[in-house]
């Protein structure tokens, strides 16, 4: 029963992966990582781990990608770029990106071991992950908070530079 | 019978109670709103489709419109993205559905043996999943006003998207106080919490007494999240064009069709993690010395009224039925009683009072969790 589903899932996944990377229209190409994040957590929920399954969702289908969306559609992406590189170097550049990151992500995953390890079923709660979080990992936990907050002030400092300087083009008339 | 087809058997049969349930009740709900308005402005109101001479009040009105709105031109503008524009009302409505898949419309009952919950999926997430599902609904407006290829739904998407997020932390972090006391996400166990003792002996356990800011904060926030008046900016197609402008026919009944589920879905909200879900104020469930059950009415005064067990299964439906008719009833007072805000109103209402607000509450519980 739970392979069958595995198996649709990941039929899923990969073919709304694939369709991530073909699709003229940017639009389309986000919408169907969309799809794939959801047969993300869809694993995540078959792991056991409901608690990273609904942030996934909450996080990446439902907050970034809505900005994703956003930026596509204010620019009005219709799909008429071209696919022509400038630079061949970029395309190199954009294979050893890639390259690195299956590097990574194969590393990762051959140090965890993959089909068949025992899986504790308690792993991906709200208690556990809270636990965890805030007993083990700690220190990188707060690191992130501290990352976060930079880029929030980043922003408002930009936005207020923004709004000094369009102030000044109109004669001070808007603060 | 195993338990996994006793557990399938009984899901499937709690879906389709479900579902029977929230479609007929926001059916119903297209004529309350118009009664309800009519009420307020001093007129009779929708009382004129009728059947060989009955008129019934005006029930037939959901009826009459549903006809029309099937035989209406299914209209889908020229240059626009038709795939995207059919799947945009589709969003809408399945999102506003799902959300009721942890919402518990009952207590436990126990039938053949087997104890069957108030919920259909019993997950460790309750809140999170309603979050998760009631936070992709910001899809079915932008890609509605993208779609149809119109300057004015697009706007209508960035306005609604903008204030749908902004909200949406807000109705977070205030529902976050009320996880704090319960210390669960589950509904079900934080509606059983409220069954522990009284405060001060006699005001019973439920969020809005123990959290009465994050309440007072979660219902306009949940009212912005839905986009009904005040907060109507996104949609108010009379006047300044919202998402779906362009949609006619059965799709544009789908998104009115949604807001009334969406509705339904903030009141169940409110009514189980606020208003202590099914809880009769002073009914108590209990075993004598022999282990035989009994249900009675404990007044902190010192009164017991037994009653049959039966009953007060059937006064707790009715008390969740009745605090969720009142939700609406609440909220369709207010949508035909204050104008509509401002889109600065709008904005400032939900960063610069709300959330502050709101983080105060967590700050404040957070102290007063420690201290005790």
């Amino acid at each position: 029963m739970e392979l069958i589903l595995f198996i649709i899932t990941a039929l899923v996944a990969l073919g709304s992966a694939f369709m991530v990377i073909t699709r003229r229209s940017p639009i389309a190409s986000v919408l169907f990582l969309i799809l794939t994040f959801f047969c993300l957590a869809v694993f995540y929920v078959m792991l056991g781990a409901q608690f990273i399954a609904a942030m996934q969702i909450i996080v990446y289908a439902g907050a970034i990608m809505v900005l994703f969306l956003f930026v596509l559609m204010l620019l009005n992406l219709r799909g008429t770029q071209s696919w022509e590189v400038g630079n061949p170097l970029r395309k190199w550049l954009g294979f050893a990106a890639a390259g690195g990151i299956l590097l990574v992500a194969a590393t990762a995953i051959k140090s965890v071991g993959m089909i068949g390890t025992e899986l504790d079923p308690a792993l991906g709660t709200v208690e556990s992950v809270g636990r965890n979080l805030f007993t083990r990992f700690l220190l990188p936990f707060e690191i992130a908070s501290v990352l976060l907050l930079g880029a929030i002030i980043g922003t408002v400092a930009m936005v207020k530079q923004k709004q000094s300087e369009s102030a000044e083009e109109k004669g001070g008339e808007e603060q | 019978m195993s338990e996994f087809w006793i557990n399938l058997l009984a899901a499937l049969a709690k879906m389709g109670i479900m579902i029977s349930i929230v479609m007929g009740l926001a059916t119903l709900l297209t004529w309350v709103e118009r009664k309800q308005s009519a009420i307020m402005q001093d007129r009779l109101g929708a009382n004129r489709a009728d059947i060989f001479g009955f008129r019934i009040i005006g029930l037939f009105h959901p009826f009459a419109d549903a006809i029309k709105m099937i035989t209406k031109e299914d209209f889908v503008p020229p240059f626009s993205d038709r795939l995207l524009h059919t799947l945009a009302p589709v969003i809408a409505f399945s999102t506003a559905l799902m959300v009721f898949a942890v919402i518990p419309l009952g207590p436990s009952v126990v039938i053949a043996g087997h104890r069957i919950t108030g919920q259909i999926a019993n997950i460790n997430i309750g809140l999170l999943y309603i979050f998760a599902f009631g936070g992709l609904a910001v899809y079915s407006a932008v890609i509605a006003g993208w779609s149809s290829n119109n300057k004015y739904t697009l706007l209508g998407a960035v306005r609604a998207s903008a204030q749908m997020i902004s909200y949406e932390v807000c109705l977070g972090l205030s529902l976050i106080g009320a996880i704090m006391i319960y210390g669960t996400y589950d509904l079900t166990n934080m509606v059983a919490q409220g069954q522990s003792g009284y405060i001060l002996g006699w005001i019973p356990r439920w969020g809005l007494f123990l959290q009465p800011l994050a309440a007072l904060l979660f219902l306009p926030a949940a009212i912005a999240e839905n986009k009904r008046i005040p907060f109507d900016l996104p949609e108010c197609e009379s006047e300044i064009l919202g998402f779906f402008t362009e949609y006619s026919g059965l799709r544009a009944g789908m998104f009115m069709f949604a807001e009334f589920i969406e509705l339904i879905a903030v009141a169940a909200l409110f009514s189980v993690v606020f208003l202590g879900g099914w809880l009769v104020p002073y009914l108590t469930w209990g075993a004598d010395g022999a282990n035989i059950p009994w249900c009675a009415f404990q007044f902190p005064w010192g009164g017991m009224w037994y009653i049959e067990m039966w009953v007060g299964k059937a006064l707790e439906f009715g008390a969740l039925f009745f605090k969720i008719a009142f939700m609406i009833y609440f909220m369709i007072l207010i949508r035909w009683t204050l104008p509509r805000f401002r889109y600065d109103q709008v904005m400032k209402l939900g960063w610069k009072y709300l959330l502050p607000l709101a983080m105060l509450n967590l700050l404040v519980t957070g102290v007063v969790l420690v201290v005790m």
